[in-house]
């Protein structure tokens, strides 16, 4: 009969796991556990457990002078702070172990994420949607129809379509409807790494494996264990990188960078590109071999000008979230700029007509919205929808980088407001009080938002 | 010690370590350290209550150049990166540890300064 390593099986359980001996100090953890905090195994044994774990209640405890006896069977709600500055909500269930003679050796604390959508009843009870994504167009309603049947299914999916039609949304939906979904969700842009530095984001690194790599890595793979990892523009993936994750999907074992030892990873792959990488395939530019494993299940995202009917239902959606977000009565849009909305073309589809909203609410202070509240060059291009190509041809679509359809008709609010702050902090000579003086804004608002927006000053 | 002016550190408290929390802590002591990194003066401060935004205050009204800490929150992090104010955290060590440390100006994020940490529950 097969043994099975003790370790493999803690690894194989959907929670994290966490055994402590009598004083507190840590004697092992899984790497769920591991995945969630930030902290290898190796560099936890032996240290104190609320220094590993660092959950407010163990924190008050220790605190207060109690000693863990008091957490015995006990199981309550929680946050702690990872080891990248997160503070996520958990559930700490704490059991006795004792050895086969019942003495007492330590605790067992068990510890589920509870961070994430509330549940996915939740999140499939919107009226006309999947997640959070939504439409009422046939061509919708067809995606809609195939979504629970491919959820859960635990093969790859590809999922295609323009940029700005929300195929992020529907990835982490597909999960979310998932037996996947108590798992993590981890997504990578396989277009905004270079090569190596990609290669050991997805496989992780031993220490040593290259200049830099001053400790163990268990990368994307390992860290999406028993969940899915999300590979968003798989068509910019390398084609070396490519053959790497070919052999991932046929053995499931990942290989980290300088290691000759393999990890098994329970991990669904769900990929996405705006590519047409059937093309791309035949020009030689992506492994026919990994397009047929990827495309198992296949879902087109249709663009917002295939969807009929959805674009004053989405108008409509986005500007009642965004006037509650932002405390803005605003209680829809007058006839003429409806008008003008229908008849534009949307060319970053459902991203661009999120920020055309969002403009809106910023904009308009009375309770519709009218024409001057609108984007100038709704009305400098009057290009009808109707009039426009169904979609843009593949060959055209392949060749063209990620969001370049936005580029040069959209200037999001959040592009306004950074642009700003930029100018006013030029004209307060990087003084930021009088910077918040020329936005209006006060000073914390204006702190708040140099860090959203990334402004360096 | 590479430290060009005296630097003034605080460190959140959990016993004789670092906090494992910067949010939770309600004891931290304040270090005036000279350019060679000995220590000039100690002060212990006994807080009313656990809070991380009084911290981020305090930080600021005390002129502190360096807080040293086990878990902090991003936003916590960022504000006191932004006001000037080095931030070493996930740290977990003994306050003796950690000043021996800075004194060789060789404490990093991160850091597990192991033979010193005591025993905890």
């Amino acid at each position: 009969m097969k043994r099975i390593d003790p370790a493999a099986l803690l690894d194989a359980v959907a929670f994290g796991l966490l055994a402590v001996d009598s004083q507190g100090r840590v004697l092992a953890l899984n790497e769920r556990l591991a995945t969630l905090i930030g902290m290898s195994a190796d560099a936890a044994v032996g240290l104190p457990c609320v220094q590993v774990l660092r959950n407010r209640c163990g924190v008050q405890r220790c605190g207060a002078g109690e000693s863990l006896e008091s957490e015995e069977n006990t199981s309550r709600t929680d946050d702690l702070i990872t080891r990248d500055r997160r503070r996520i909500p958990v559930r700490i269930s704490v059991s006795l172990l004792a050895d086969p003679g019942g003495t007492r050796i330590g605790y067992l604390k068990t510890i589920e994420d509870l961070s994430g959508p509330e549940s996915a009843d939740q999140l499939l009870s919107t009226s006309y949607g999947f997640g959070s994504v939504i439409g009422r167009s046939p061509r919708m309603q067809r995606l809609f129809a195939m979504l629970p049947v491919v959820a859960q299914s635990d093969a790859s999916v590809l999922i295609t379509g323009e940029t700005g039609t929300g195929k992020d949304l529907l990835a982490e939906a597909i999960h979310q409807a998932s037996d996947r979904a108590k798992g993590p969700f981890v997504k990578i842009n396989c277009g905004a790494l270079p090569a190596t530095l990609l290669e050991s984001e997805l496989f992780g690194h031993k220490k040593g494996a290259f200049t830099g790599a001053v400790e163990d890595r268990p990368g994307r793979f390992r860290m999406a264990h028993q969940g899915t990892l999300y590979l968003t523009e798989i068509g910019d993936l390398p084609l070396a990188l490519q053959v790497k994750l070919l052999t991932f999907l046929d053995d499931k074992i990942v290989y980290p960078l300088g290691s000759t030892v393999g990890h098994p990873a329970d991990v669904r792959v769900v990929a996405a590109t705006h590519r047409d990488l059937g093309e791309m395939v035949r020009r030689g530019r992506f492994r026919e071999d990994l397009f047929y494993r990827l495309n198992v299940l296949r879902l087109e995202v249709p663009s917002l000008r295939e969807r009929e009917g959805d674009i004053p239902l989405l108008l409509d959606y986005f500007l009642k979230r965004l006037s509650a977000e932002l405390g803005r009565p605003i209680e829809g849009f007058a006839p003429r700029s409806l008008k003008i909305l229908l008849d534009y073309h949307y060319p970053g589809n459902v991203r661009e007509l999120k920020n055309i909203a969002e403009y809106c609410v910023h904009l308009c202070q009375e309770k519709r919205v009218q024409p001057a509240h609108l984007p100038a060059y709704l009305m400098e291009k009057p290009v009808s929808r109707q009039r426009t190509a169904p979609s843009l041809p593949a060959a055209a679509a392949a060749s063209r980088p990620a969001g370049a359809e936005n580029q040069t008709v959209i200037e999001a609010w959040s592009d306004i407001e950074a642009r700003l702050i930029r100018e006013a902090l030029v004209k307060a000579r990087g003084h930021r009080g009088r910077a918040a003086q020329i936005v209006g804004c006060a000073r914390s608002t204006l702190w708040r938002k140099i860090k959203q927006y990334g402004i360096e000053v | 010690m590479a430290h060009l002016k005296p630097i003034k550190v605080l460190i959140p408290l959990l016993n004789d370590s670092v906090a494992p929390r910067f949010d939770l802590a309600t004891d931290v002591v304040l270090v005036r350290l000279d350019a060679e990194g000995v220590p000039l003066e100690r002060k212990l401060l006994i807080l009313p209550q656990a809070s991380a935004e009084r911290l981020c205050q305090l930080v600021i009204a005390e002129a502190v150049t360096i807080v040293v800490c086990g878990g902090i929150e991003a936003e916590h992090f960022d504000y006191l990166t932004w006001k000037q104010v080095r931030v070493i955290d996930n740290v977990i060590g003994s306050v003796g540890s950690v000043l021996a440390r800075l004194k060789l100006n060789q404490l990093e994020c991160g850091d597990i300064l192991r033979e010193q940490t005591d025993a905890d529950g």
